[in-house]
């Protein structure tokens, strides 16, 4: 896996000369990335600052609003409160890797076409609960929905055509899985 | 030629997909924590843990022996630039950084440039600072006393009180309390509350130090205003300055205060030569950014023994923290607050305001509605069902009985108000067909009965947005205009460019919709750019509802003056005179010949290559409009709540919403934008209260306990509209993003109170707390 890793060298924008720095291996988006960096960065401050990965955002500093929320090995996770180095070895999906060969996601699709975001600064953690959930049960009541993005605050829309995108998504998830021959 | 004329693509009235989400959805929106510069370095602040406090030493010794911070700013290195103290929008002034007392909790002390976030962070933490603490002053009416400490030494007056306003007959308002026959009053407490966006507020400050040209990407909802106040302040020369907003991750007023970090990061980028980017985190967003509301009400209403009102007082004290730095018009210190005649004709009205300084950040600012709007609503849509319950009415009864009949409009209130059009019952009716209000009060009877606990709540609140007409509305002396320059190319698409700046408003759609109606090009052809002030032209921003208000009409009105010169060039096209043609059905047609016509992109293409002797080349339109009048969008709100009895917690079951907001441009985003509006009255009156204790700490710092609605205790809201057009604007629209968060305070309260009619209760402050219900309900508080 080193071999083909692709070495990424700290920024400056994290680094504090005399701190323990460690290494990090760890696949993001399906991309294996190694790099060495300071025992404390956090993994949203490795995504946003080391990787340029910017689409997942830091709304708060309590672990309350979910901005930051990424896949840790396809669970849900808040990436305020991982540290990089745990993510050593395993598989990180972030915003950027729900779009695969220029194709949007379910979930994605259906967060613009019910107007599921405004100022679109929750959205890519809303989007990443969603994804998750939708994984686990892709046809979710609407008390369902609600309850599984309690963790993710928004702002701006009153959260209800954030439930309407989400169970949109569902739907659209559901041919493709009940296809003949379709393989989970 | 058939009647039938498709519409335009994406023009008025379609609900249309967003253009601005294509990036959104695939985490590329640029955000300024997303902004990288080569070279650039992080700033972190130190905070004072004191809200009130003379500093005896700052020692920075071991700040700067942390790896990577470059250097410490204190006052003292900013009060030798002059630039310790800045003024506020409302000609008070605020510290950047203490030179020998801190005010409140959580303010800015020192500042620490380093070549990293983290290392920005140690040093903050290691800065020493020692302070002797002062006479904490946390209760405005105490603040007022004459012998209060004083916060403010620095200024000439030695008391805390700010300024007092008042505005209405006075005399008569008390002659007509004297001879009405009924009288209620009430004294209401609105609390602090904080917007909370989810982005934060900063920036990335660069000063070149060859060219002299300084960038500031800055979350800023007014980034026009604040490159002036830079000049004015700084004395850089305007044309060196570019102000960026880029993507703001929701604003609400917030965003458009000048916070000390911006402040600091541009002195440090111009100190070291280096970019050097702020971001803060939320606690300091909640304890140090600007809040709102904070309002002690008393009012009175006075009526006719059969509910006609008459006449209204209120008397408020204004709780503003250190300083008044608050975003209103210059001539309005207590911003619109007298809007608070509402939906109803009083035919005499005094209101009265006294502000005072707290041991507290700067309040008065907004939150999704300026201007004090809400403030004014939650106290009407309080009182008249005060008033109902004193004479014993249907609080729906009692609003139609009283309500300004649709043939008054234009109606001028008692103070001094133009409302320029409503229909208050349509509104009102259609919210309780929806809801079956009579079938809901049947239902309440026979739920007393059995002792469970219903309540049914009604809104009716007028607002006033869209500031504002140039002879009354101003910031700063700068007039409160908004613009749109369109630029058509030869191709027929379009640039356009605004004076506002969206912060999830959905600008990019919204204003290429209005384009598309007036242009007769599609939605899709219109690029609608915002936030730059190097291309944009000039304009005050986006907040109190102005965008559709001002900018969309200078989009209109930008739209008329191409169409206008477009006519020439068509007519020289047509080889007929420019009287001979009309702009109809989104062509330019040969009057009585409709089928000999050019489009706009066949102009567009010609304005380019053959425009025709004697008219100037190209296609293209700048308007500053400067409204008439304001605009005044209304609608009626219903709640029903349930309450459990055991633990004092209030359901919101169901909530009608009707509004007017005039013309709509896009259903699918009014709606959006009266979902969170709904959701950001629901707040504040069920969960969200920033509290300070005597010694001035906050309460509410954190996200752990401010609490922010989920979508859990979120209700599923139910919209309608009403259709009443602004006489006065191009395209009839009023403006919509805080109506709701305006008009569902008072419905919620009032649902709750409708509720708790059995123990005879008049009034509850919000936040409305279980505990506070179940008191009540225990009677703990007999």
């Amino acid at each position: 896996m080193a071999a083909s890793a692709r070495p990424v060298t700290p920024a400056a924008s994290l680094t504090s000369a005399g701190g323990t720095m460690v290494r990090v291996q760890v696949r993001v988006n399906g991309q294996p990335v190694t790099a060495e960096v300071e025992a404390r960065t956090l993994l949203v401050h490795f995504l946003r600052e080391i990787l340029g990965l910017t689409g997942t955002h830091i709304g708060c500093d309590t672990t309350n609003c979910g901005a930051c929320t990424v896949h840790l090995d396809g669970k849900p996770v808040k990436s305020c409160t991982v540290l990089a180095v745990q993510t050593n070895g395993r598989e990180v999906r972030t915003v950027e890797g729900l779009e695969v060969g220029g194709k949007l996601s379910a979930v994605q699709e259906s967060f613009y076409e019910a107007h599921g975001l405004q100022c679109g600064f929750c959205t890519p953690g809303m989007m990443m609960t969603a994804t998750a959930l939708l994984a686990k049960n892709p046809n979710p009541t609407e008390a369902e929905v609600r309850d599984a993005i309690r963790g993710n605050l928004c702002r701006c829309t009153g959260y209800v055509n954030i439930v309407k995108a989400i169970q949109l998504a569902g739907q659209k998830m559901q041919p493709a899985a009940a296809a003949p021959g379709g393989k989970t | 030629m058939s009647a039938e004329v498709p519409r335009i693509k994406g023009g008025i009235g379609q609900s249309i997909l967003r253009k601005e989400d294509a990036r959104f959805i695939r985490g590329k929106g640029n955000f300024v924590d997303d902004i990288k510069l080569p070279g650039m370095l992080y700033l972190d602040i130190t905070r004072s843990p004191y809200a009130h406090a003379k500093i005896t030493a700052i020692r920075t010794d071991k700040a700067l022996k942390v790896p990577g911070v470059l250097a410490v700013i204190t006052g003292k290195d900013l009060e030798a630039a002059g630039l310790a103290w800045m003024p506020t929008l409302m000609s008070d002034k605020q510290m950047v950084l203490p030179t020998d007392t801190v005010m409140y909790q959580a303010q800015e002390v020192a500042a620490v440039v380093a070549d990293s976030r983290y290392a920005a962070a140690d040093g903050a933490a290691a800065v020493e600072v020692d302070y002797e603490p002062l006479p904490v002053v946390i209760d405005p009416f105490k603040a007022l006393e004459p012998n209060a400490p004083v916060i403010r030494t620095d200024r000439k007056e030695k008391s805390n009180h700010i300024w007092h306003w008042e505005t209405g007959d006075k005399a008569g308002t008390d002659a007509l309390f004297q001879s009405s026959a009924v009288q209620v009053a009430q004294d209401l407490y609105i609390p602090r509350i904080h917007v909370s966006s989810m982005e934060t507020c900063g920036c990335v400050a660069h000063m070149d130090s060859v060219s002299g040209r300084f960038t500031i990407y800055m979350t800023t909802q007014a980034p026009h205003a604040i490159r002036t106040v830079y000049a004015l302040v700084t004395g850089l020369p305007e044309q060196n300055i570019r102000v960026i907003s880029p993507d703001i991750g929701g604003g609400f007023g917030g965003k458009v205060p000048v916070y000390p970090g911006y402040v600091l990061a541009s002195v440090a980028s111009i100190k070291t030569g280096h970019p050097v980017k702020w971001i803060e985190d939320r606690s300091e967003n909640l304890q140090a950014d600007s809040f709102a509301r904070d309002y002690h009400i008393h009012a009175e209403v006075a009526s006719t023994q059969d509910g006609k009102v008459t006449a209204l007082k209120v008397k408020t004290v204004a709780d503003h923290g250190y300083t008044d730095a608050a975003a209103n018009p210059s001539k309005f210190p207590a911003g619109l607050f007298h809007i608070i005649t509402g939906s109803y004709p009083f035919a005499k009205a005094f209101v009265e305001v006294d502000a005072a300084y707290t041991n507290k950040p700067p309040g008065g600012i907004a939150y999704r509605c300026s201007f004090r709007v809400t403030e004014a609503v939650y106290t009407i849509e309080r009182m008249m069902d005060i008033l109902a319950q004193r004479l014993k009415m249907d609080p729906a009864e009692l609003r139609l009985k009283n309500f300004i009949a649709p043939e008054a409009f234009p109606y001028k209130s008692a103070l001094g108000w133009t409302y320029d059009s409503g229909n208050y019952a349509g509104a009102l009716r259609k919210a309780m067909e929806i809801i079956d209000y009579p079938g809901l009060r049947r239902e309440q009877a026979e739920k007393r009965q059995r002792g469970e606990l219903m309540g049914i709540g009604i809104s009716s609140f007028t607002e006033i947005v869209g500031a504002g007409p140039s002879e009354t509305f101003d910031i700063l002396g700068i007039k409160m205009f908004d613009s749109a320059e369109v630029r058509i190319h030869p191709t027929g698409k379009v640039l356009a460019r605004f004076g506002t700046k969206s912060q999830g408003q959905g600008h990019e759609t919204t204003y290429a919709q209005i384009l598309a109606e007036e242009l007769g090009i599609p939605a899709d052809d219109i690029r609608v750019e915002e936030g730059d002030t190097d291309t944009a032209p000039y304009g005050l921003g986006t907040y109190a509802s102005r965008s559709t208000p001002t900018a969309g009409a200078a989009a209109s009105m930008a739209a008329r003056k191409i169409r206008e010169k477009a006519t020439k060039i068509a007519a020289h096209l047509l080889e007929v005179s420019p009287n001979d043609i009309e702009w109809k059905d989104y062509a330019f047609r040969v009057k009585g010949v409709p089928s000999k016509s050019k489009t706009m992109q066949e102009v567009a293409f010609a304005a380019y290559t053959n425009h025709g002797k004697g008219t100037e080349a190209g296609l293209e339109a700048t308007d500053y409009y400067d409204p008439p009048n304001m605009t005044y969008p209304f609608g009626s709100y219903i709640c029903v709540v349930d309450i459990d009895k055991d633990t004092g917690q209030v359901k919101v079951r169901r909530f009608v919403a009707v509004d007017d907001c005039g013309t709509i441009i896009n259903p699918m985003i009014v709606d959006g934008q009266i979902h969170g509006g709904l959701t950001m009255g629901f707040a504040p009156a069920l969960l969200e209260e920033i509290q300070y204790d005597e010694d001035g700490n906050i309460h509410g710092g954190s996200f752990m306990d401010y609490l922010v609605p989920t979508a859990v205790e979120t209700p599923k809201w139910e919209t309608a509209k009403t259709v009443t057009p602004s006489p006065h604007h191009p395209i009839g629209a009023k403006g919509v993003g805080e109506s709701a968060t305006v008009g569902a305070p008072p419905a919620i309260v009032n649902a709750i109170v409708d509720a708790l009619q059995p123990y005879g209760v008049e009034h509850i402050d919000i936040p409305v707390h279980p505990w506070k219900v179940w008191r009540i309900i225990h009677g703990a508080d007999a």
